[in-house]
């Protein structure tokens, strides 16, 4: 096998669904009991059929997740650069055709941002930008970091995938991780929901991970959009996904993310609704399936949600999150991508924390030993 | 079925030539596991002699011929070994053992993977006998071994799966077959390893020493292959004592 998409293209869409529906309550009860699961046991999980069994799969998940990670949680902060962007995506407040003030971020602006940002403790960034590769293309992203690399002591990117050499590139000049959300395993879905940019290239997506642990990333961020097709099928292929990788690029670390469509300009009505007992039922599963990987959650989830899953598995969360560039500092009042749904201060979630008994951890990298 | 390289196997007990009471035993014992792989310690055959006793008894059509370096102390010497044995017993299959310390026989990882770098370019397949070391063993994978093979005890220990917590790790992580070398003294170890997943089982002291080698070679071939059915099968859990729910994590939902 020489990427995912080989392992990918023996599993069909449809199959995998009915696989899933047809798992029974004996498959979930095994599924509990087991102490190594595979990916039977997860699709057993995340099934209609466990659904009874989710306050014991949320007990077992924060046992995984304490014995693991201890009472800790780690806080990092998204940072938009550019909100310029050549794909159409159907439910992207930054969509090409969207008619929007476009902004890129100055050094100078980057630098009034960082501050702001620092000044609520951050120390682990994620950087995004959308996809313009003659405005925000390699050599941006490149001088972002060499930039503020002796800002943050850890750094993300999410942008539009990048090749095997440029990764290599970025990740001399303190790249940690990168955040590749396939939005959507399912084929036909994808090019409707992406039918125009570069973004519109389904297989070069979802072999990008690949091309990060060819590079020897630290880590590599998965996911899928909920809400665009069945949020299970799309679950199973994420988790296809990682074990895939875990087997191949064993040096690399990864992180699990669970965004749910947001309302944004233009908006897109999720076609598959995934509720809130849903998400936790995901949320658990993935922990039960993967003692190791890292479950992050952004703003997008409510306070009440965001207060309680905490507790069951999420091992990092951002906090008072703008998803506009310059949404800091530098232009608070320009178009966001989507609509954060928890808006706390950083100060309010961090004791929100500690009244659950977790640890804030702020720093949990150095990024000079390279 | 197993594949490792080229070839299929039917049989998961691969099986060693040593420490039989005469020739004539093994060849018995041999036929009576109905392993398709044995392997013979170069060391011990003379490979001039198309003759050779050990040679001459293990000749049938269902045996595949994995020569062992046992006895070299370095890459150097493994690979010089493992060329010899091409030449003579016409196989580019080797399974590389790398002891330099003469009474425990544990292998040195550092050689060995230095050895299997080198034989992998010049076209051998490397099956190499190793601590139960899981970076080892990708780091191996990483030069292109075609299987690996570690220890569950010490060589000819007969103690058992010892080292499991790695084993299982190692299972967990690996793109190749994982065959249990070494330290396997019962039928039940063999099995065990079978149901954790292991793709084969090397088991030479514990039948060549048993008072009666021909009917513990059947024993071992009858626990391999149910280890085997009952790890595709896949086992019923084990029933843990059930955690009283302390609070409920999840009434926020109602």
């Amino acid at each position: 096998m020489s990427s995912f998409k080989d392992v990918f293209d023996t599993y069909n869409w449809d199959e995998t669904l009915q696989s899933i529906f047809s798992k029974t309550e004996n498959d979930v009860l095994r599924a509990l009991i087991n102490t190594k699961r595979d990916l039977e046991d997860f699709k057993a999980l995340i099934s209609p059929a466990a659904k009874p069994y989710l306050e014991e799969m949320a007990q077992l998940s924060r046992q995984l997740t304490k014995k693991r990670f201890g009472n800790t949680i780690q806080m990092y902060s998204p940072m938009y650069l550019s909100n310029e962007c050549q794909n159409i995506c159907t439910y992207c407040g930054f969509s090409m055709t969207n008619k929007i003030p476009r902004r890129t971020l100055t050094d100078a602006e980057i630098l009034k941002e960082v501050a702001y940002i620092k000044s609520k403790g951050y120390d682990h960034i994620l950087l995004v930008t959308g996809e313009a590769n003659k405005i925000v293309g390699v050599d941006y992203i490149n001088n972002v970091l060499k930039f503020i690399r002796s800002q943050f002591s850890n750094i993300t990117i999410e942008v539009q995938p990048l090749l095997q050499d440029e990764y290599e590139l970025l990740i001399e000049n303190g790249l940690y991780a990168v955040l590749v959300y396939q939005e959507t395993y399912h084929r036909e879905e994808y090019k409707k929901h992406h039918p125009k940019g570069k973004k519109s290239n389904f297989d070069f997506r979802l072999d990008t991970p690949d091309r990060l642990g060819k590079a020897g990333i630290h880590k590599i961020g998965l996911g899928a959009l909920f809400g665009l097709e069945d949020w299970r099928a799309d679950s199973f292929f994420t988790a296809l996904h990682l074990k895939y990788l875990q087997k191949t690029y064993w040096k690399t670390k990864y992180s699990i993310s669970f965004p749910r469509l947001r309302p944004h300009s233009g908006g897109l009505e999720p076609k598959v609704e995934m509720t809130d007992p849903d998400l936790v039922q995901l949320i658990c599963a993935f922990r039960l399936l993967d003692e190791d990987v890292e479950l992050s959650m952004s703003t997008r989830e409510s306070e009440v949600f965001r207060n309680n899953i905490v507790n069951l598995g999420i091992t990092s969360i951002s906090a008072e999150s703008k998803t506009n560039p310059g949404g800091y500092a530098v232009a608070p009042e320009s178009l966001e991508q989507f609509e954060i749904s928890d808006e706390r201060p950083t100060e309010v979630i961090t004791e929100m924390l500690k009244g659950n008994g977790l640890d804030v951890v702020w720093k949990d990298w150095t990024n000079n030993w390279e | 079925m197993l594949q490792i390289a080229d070839k299929k196997y039917t049989s998961r007990l691969f099986t060693g030539t040593g420490k039989f009471s005469s020739s004539q035993v093994m060849r018995e014992a041999l036929l009576a596991s109905e392993s398709e792989l044995v392997t013979v310690a170069l060391k011990r055959v003379d490979i001039e002699d198309t003759q050779d006793d050990i040679l001459h008894h293990i000749n049938h059509s269902h045996i595949n011929l994995l020569p062992n370096t046992s006895g070299v102390r370095n890459a150097k010497e493994a690979v010089f070994a493992a060329q010899l044995s091409r030449e003579a017993l016409e196989t580019n299959w080797v399974k590389l053992e790398i002891h330099p310390d003469p009474k425990y026989l544990l292998p040195d990882p550092i050689e060995t993977l230095k050895a299997t770098e080198e034989l992998v370019k010049l076209g051998f397949v490397v099956m190499p006998y190793i601590h139960a070391d899981p970076v080892l063993c990708k780091r191996l994978e990483e030069v292109g071994v075609q299987c690996v093979m570690p220890l569950g005890a010490p060589i000819g220990s007969n103690k058992g799966l010892k080292t499991q917590d790695f084993l299982e790790i190692i299972i967990d992580q690996s793109n190749v077959p994982v065959i249990v070398d070494a330290g396997i003294g019962a039928p039940s170890h063999a099995a065990y390893a079978m149901e954790l997943g292991a793709d084969a089982v090397l088991v030479n002291t514990a039948i060549a020493v048993s008072q009666n080698p021909v009917e513990m070679a059947k024993a071992f071939k009858m626990a391999v292959a149910a280890g085997r059915m009952a790890f595709e099968a896949k086992l019923a859990p084990v029933v843990h004592k059930k955690a009283a729910a302390s609070s409920p994590l999840t009434s926020f939902l109602n």
